[in-house]
């Protein structure tokens, strides 16, 4: 039995596949009720309930509110391009989940354990903004062009800092295995994590991290006091579940990738503890609630604001920051905290 | 046939195809997503070949930056069709031209192609200790350093000219002034006025 699962191309196919449903099927559970609480922390920020119908506490809104998309009706605007038209939807959820093929959740956990699984992230994150570009042009209508244009100028603009946020901390480690810059982290619990020596980068990729999946404060692409609902206006039904799940989906990306960057994987925060699987998915979720607050109490930024901090600050913040991470890694300052090679690498 | 080489065609296709409807797509911003696919399968071909490094960076930069800023022009142009395709018989010589003598040197390569002995175990990665990450910068790093220096320098004077030709400082637009905007305070804002019953200000 074990050896047709490892030797034969069928056996591989088929393990492969069990463990693409592995990863798949939980997180889309888990989504449903990431976004039952989003929406019952936004709601008790402005003193509201929130969902409390459906089920316990309202628990079963998401499978409810998914059941109601799913059986409406797909309007197709006269002189959209429709095959572009349905393409982006669903290109937004496959690159979003793609991505977690190559994001470890234990020691070992990861479907592909590839050298630059990091890097692959990085351009499966930087493809995600076709599916709204594709999105907002084919629905041949004003509002989400608008909002199409505005993302694509937003997600390039940050994507440069995130790349350069990263570097920082790959040039720590000496690797771009995320298991690497995970077990570099190893040491005295919460203090050998990279988020104390790399702090400003942690603020800074988490700011980035709002803006790359367009969540407010930085939801401009979708802001509907100017542009109704940006590249989503003359979407309905099923194709707007879909760019509905993409976007929560690649903000789940986002809480993973600052919880493998800065805060430690699955290392437990204090020494004596054990490790496991448990602390990835406590700190994933302590960093949605983030997510959530923001979107709960700061204000949207103006659009000139957002390319001002994008270009003006954080990518000159980054750059000096790699410059400086160069220098702390190659003469071992600070007792060697910014060179791991030895631990990770 | 194996794994490895069943991927090679889907990928080899993929690009085939994607760079084939790039050309004959009516619709530029068809044009545009055919030549991201033809990227995609490039990518591929590269993880094939063993080079990862390159092909994640292919995928960044290509796909991730450049198509992206193509697609964000093409989208806005407004293509006038009836007037490309009257120029077609203008510019049908110089194009046939242009093909033929590519065909026709294509086809003196591939008539005198000759494969030394053992070149196809070459064809596939050398798993060695270093990583072609590594392997990467080693070379780039240590034995061509001057070369990947003078490399840098040739963007840079490409993009502060790119800068130069298309920066004008507009002295008719009103600016944000963003410490200025910090720095206000509600004293210095707002003035706090009695107004009688029947005056006004």
């Amino acid at each position: 039995m074990y050896e047709f699962f490892t030797t034969t191309n069928l056996g591989i196919t088929l393990l492969i596949l069990g463990q693409v449903l592995l990863i798949v099927v939980p997180l889309l559970v888990a989504l449903a009720f990431i976004l039952w609480a989003d929406r019952k922390v936004w709601a008790a920020v402005q003193q509201r309930k929130g969902p409390n119908v459906v089920g316990a506490f309202g628990l079963l809104q998401s499978f409810a509110d998914f059941l109601k998309y799913v059986v409406k009706e797909i309007v197709v605007p006269a002189g959209a391009d429709k095959f572009v038209f349905f393409l982006a939807p669903m290109l937004s959820l496959v690159l979003a989940m793609v991505a977690f093929s190559v994001v470890p959740f234990n020691e070992g956990w990861v479907l592909a354990d590839i050298n630059v699984a990091i890097l692959f992230i990085f351009a499966v994150s930087s493809l995600e903004v076709y599916g709204v570009i594709m999105g907002g042009w084919a629905s041949n209508s004003k509002y989400p062009f608008l909002g199409s244009l505005r993302s694509a100028a937003q997600m390039i603009s940050y994507e440069v800092s995130i790349g350069l946020i990263i570097i920082g901390v790959i040039l720590s480690t000496g690797s771009m295995n995320l298991t690497d810059i995970v077990n570099a982290q190893k040491g005295a619990g919460l203090l050998s994590w990279y988020w104390i020596p790399h702090f400003p980068m942690m603020i800074l990729f988490l700011i980035s991290a709002h803006a790359e999946t367009n969540r407010p404060p930085f939801d401009l692409p979708e802001a509907e006091s100017e542009l109704v609902a940006g590249y989503q206006v003359e979407y309905s039904s099923t194709p707007f579940l879909l760019f509905m799940i993409g976007e929560y989906v690649a903000i789940t990306l986002m809480t993973a990738m600052i919880t493998l960057l800065f805060f430690g994987g699955w290392l437990s925060p204090i020494p004596g503890l054990p490790d496991g699987i448990g602390w990835m998915f406590l700190k994933m979720g302590f960093f949605w609630f983030i997510f959530m607050m923001t979107k709960a109490i700061v204000p949207r930024y103006r659009y000139d604001q957002l390319m001002r901090i994008g270009w003006k600050v954080f990518l000159p913040l980054s750059l000096a920051w790699v410059v400086l991470v160069a220098f702390f890694a190659q003469y071992g300052a600070f007792w060697g905290t910014y060179a791991r090679w030895t631990v990770g690498g | 046939m194996s794994v490895a080489g069943f991927a090679f065609y889907v990928f080899a296709l993929t690009v085939l195809a994607g760079g084939l409807f790039t050309v004959v797509s009516r619709n530029p911003v068809h044009s545009v997503l055919w030549l991201i696919t033809a990227f995609i399968g490039a990518t591929g071909l590269f993880v094939l070949l063993g080079a990862e490094f390159i092909a994640m960076l292919l995928m960044i930069v290509y796909v991730g930056a450049v198509a992206v800023l193509f697609l964000f022009v093409v989208m806005m142009l407004d293509v006038d069709f009836a007037e490309l395709k009257a120029g077609m018989a203008q510019y049908m010589p110089i194009g046939l031209l242009v093909g033929v003598i590519l065909l026709v040197e294509l086809g003196m390569i591939f008539g005198t192609w000759a494969t030394a002995d053992g070149v196809e175990m070459m064809a596939a990665p050398v798993l060695g200790e270093v990583q072609n990450t590594e392997a990467l910068g080693l070379l780039i790093y240590d034995d061509y350093l001057l070369l990947f220096q003078l490399a840098g320098l040739v963007l840079l004077v490409a993009m502060i000219g790119a800068i130069v030709l298309t920066m004008r400082h507009r002295r008719d637009i009103k600016r944000q002034n963003v410490v200025a905007q910090m720095q206000r305070d509600p004293k210095a804002s707002i003035k706090m006025v009695d107004v009688k019953p029947g005056q006004g200000l």
